[in-house]
């Protein structure tokens, strides 16, 4: 199978403080890549750096065959992202959401609205899409939100914490719906801090913690290196690799004037 | 080409449709020019607004020749026949003195218990103005006001005396030409006040323009940093970001909203000018347009740099803050530059909305054209395209720090 993500030696320092550090792998063309690891292990700045938002300290990497520093456009045209936060307008309703980032991606008005027809029927949205973002629930909004990323039909779709916060029926809805996509050809790079979610979804895991990979592998794999579990879940896997201590961590990326009040950000308690 | 028009008016109408579902920023919209506006116009003193000035009169001679002076002050009326001053009787000088210090005056006048005595033996007589040193701006007009008073009085005296000379001495033969010819000796030389206009203009034609120039720009660096910003907080400018658009777009997607919000300020406030203080503008309507787009221009990449730099609405509205108090002062906006210290002149000649004013003054009162505003218009334009250039590659790298 063809590589549609290679990770060379990927490297961001915020000052001092290195958050993702040397990090090297490669993602499969139509898997899904399960991204783990504590908080603030580097999970969402390796993917802010391979969307283009964030600027790599060194290192190199190719989406899609694009190289990340030199054609960001090219590699732009591939990618979708649901990012931490949801990328909606509150006062727009949800159909000139879409029709606003669609254009932003070239796409026709008439291809927005077929597109978006499918989805948010999918993922029974149809009803509220004349309505102001703001008006929604969380859980609303985010399906909304995953119809915005898959508008261009990306070959690459990056989900950071899809289903932080949402009850299990749309977390469940998102999942399967995740599923789909992952079906018509797309490759997908999921990060999650729900155990079950990672196993159910990713045909290989990652593990990311302070800032390198420990670990990547399949999830049936991974429960093999737990040698004192009978029968573990994947939640022991994790545990297992990255530890019981609780992370304390301050993100370096604090803001000047927040760092006023806060002192300078401390760098990893062990 | 035409992808990035499409882009920038994407991103433009995105942002006025938010704009105007947001029925807070909408009100504060509205309202902060017609706060601008109206407390401008209402609370600066100018010569015109001398209404019911409260003068503390001691007259100490009982004279009809004095009566007459006090007279004079009492029917003296500005051009909406107002009296100008509400006059007090004391009996003393140091009456006035005490008045002015428990501030029930501002000003006074005493007459001098020899003052008929002195003018009736063809003396040199005095009147004594007391200034109010606690408010100098109204003291001023005050003082000056009243000079003028005694001044026209004393010169209607020594006509009449010249006159009756000239007549005793048989120089003229009637009355009439004895009281030109001794006018013609007392003031020899008389002057005749031109304008480039047609009437008077106030203190609020002064300073429209400034408040118009000032309401627009300053809309624009903060809509922009704050627009920016805004986005950057709330996740949404990623989506921007990851689209394949240009990184040009983005700015003149958001430039673009801003300057329709700051030019629909403007004409709020011009309409303000000309329905509520009578403001006319001799110039033409288009210069002024072109002159507010130009300054919009000029503040652009300013506003670029405050946005990319600030992570949070609140670091880029301190920064703004910042930059914009010094400048209202520094512009001119409410005094005139000419009456700063040299320093400060030089130093208010590198703020581009000093620029701004000087032109939509020459504009909007005196009739200036195109060619009168050239130099404005040039440095307006190359302020703009400057910091626009050390602004765009930095707005790129900060934006993806």
């Amino acid at each position: 199978m063809e590589d549609i993500i290679e990770v060379e030696n990927l490297t961001k320092k915020f000052g001092h403080f290195t958050a993702v550090d040397n990090v090297s792998f490669k993602v499969k063309k139509g898997e899904i890549f399960g991204f783990l690891g504590p908080n603030g292990a580097g999970k969402s700045t390796t993917i802010r750096m391979l969307t283009t938002l964030l600027r790599p300290t060194s290192g190199r990497a190719r989406i899609a065959g694009y190289d990340l520093e030199a054609q960001q456009d090219q590699v732009r045209r591939y990618i979708g992202l649901v990012a931490e936060k949801i990328i909606l307008y509150d006062r727009l309703t949800a159909d000139e959401n879409l029709q606003f980032f669609g254009r932003l991606n070239n796409l026709k008005p008439a291809v927005i609205k077929e597109r978006s027809d499918r989805w948010l029927r999918r993922l029974g949205m149809e009803e509220w899409r004349n309505h102001q973002v703001g008006t929604y629930s969380t859980g609303m909004k985010q399906r909304i939100n995953v119809v915005r990323a898959l508008l261009t039909e990306p070959d690459i779709l990056f989900l950071d914490e899809p289903t932080l916060g949402l009850d299990p029926q749309t977390s469940r809805l998102i999942r399967d719906f995740i599923a789909e996509v992952n079906e018509t050809g797309a490759t997908v790079i999921l990060t999650t801090h729900d155990m079950h979610e990672a196993e159910t979804l990713s045909d290989r895991v990652a593990i990311i913690d302070c800032g390198k990979i420990i670990t990547l592998d399949t999830t049936e794999n991974l429960k093999k290196m737990v040698k004192n579990i009978s029968n573990p879940t994947f939640e022991d896997v994790f545990l297992t690799l990255t530890g019981n201590t609780v992370r304390d961590i301050a993100s370096s990326r604090i803001t000047s004037t927040s760092r006023m009040w806060h002192g300078r950000p401390t760098n990893r308690v062990r | 080409m035409k992808e990035i028009i499409s882009h920038i008016w994407q991103i433009a109408k995105k942002d006025l449709i938010e704009f105007s579902r947001d029925r807070i920023r909408l009100v504060t919209f509205v309202i902060m020019p017609i706060f601008m506006m109206v407390l401008t116009g209402f609370i600066f003193p100018s010569q015109t607004t001398l209404k019911n000035v409260p003068i503390g009169i001691a007259r100490l001679d009982n004279d009809q020749t004095s009566e007459q002076l006090i007279k004079a002050l009492k029917d003296l009326s500005m051009k909406d026949s107002q009296p100008a001053f509400n006059i007090k009787t004391y009996q003393s000088e140091d009456e006035v003195k005490e008045g002015i210090k428990k501030q029930e005056i501002s000003g006074g006048l005493i007459v001098p218990e020899d003052f008929s005595t002195k003018l009736a033996a063809n003396g040199q007589a005095q009147i004594i103005i007391i200034e109010d040193q606690a408010n100098p701006q109204i003291s001023a007009i005050t003082t000056q006001v009243l000079e003028q008073v005694v001044n026209t009085f004393s010169q209607q005296i020594g006509t009449q005396k010249v006159g009756y000379l000239l007549q005793k001495e048989k120089v003229v033969p009637s009355g009439e030409a004895a009281e030109k010819t001794a006018l013609a000796f007392l003031k020899p030389i008389t002057t005749k006040l031109l304008g480039l206009i047609e009437g008077e203009t106030n203190y609020f034609e002064f300073v429209a323009p400034g408040i118009m120039a000032m309401v627009v720009m300053t809309a624009v660096m903060t809509g922009l940093a704050g627009s920016v910003s805004r986005e950057k907080e709330q996740g949404t400018l990623d989506g921007i970001l990851i689209s394949p658009i240009s990184r040009l777009a983005i700015i003149l997607g958001k430039a673009t909203s801003q300057s329709i919000r700051g030019l629909a300020q403007g004409v709020i406030v011009l309409i303000l000018a000309i329905l509520l203080f009578g403001v006319k503008i001799y110039g033409s309507l288009l210069l002024v347009f072109l002159l507010l787009i130009l300054g919009i221009f000029s503040f652009v990449g300013l506003g670029i740099l405050v946005s990319a730099s600030a992570a949070e609405q609140e670091t880029a509205t301190q920064i703004l803050f910042m930059f914009q108090f010094p400048m209202l002062f520094l512009s001119g906006v409410f005094f005139p530059i000419q009456q700063m210290p040299k320093i400060m002149q030089q130093i208010s000649h590198l703020v581009p909305l000093t620029y701004a004013i000087e032109a939509l003054r020459k504009v909007m009162i005196l009739g200036a054209g195109l060619t009168d505003i050239r130099t404005e218009l040039i440095i307006l334009f190359s302020f703009g395209l400057i910091t626009l250039a050390i602004a765009m590659p930095l707005f790129r790298r900060m934006i993806t720090r």
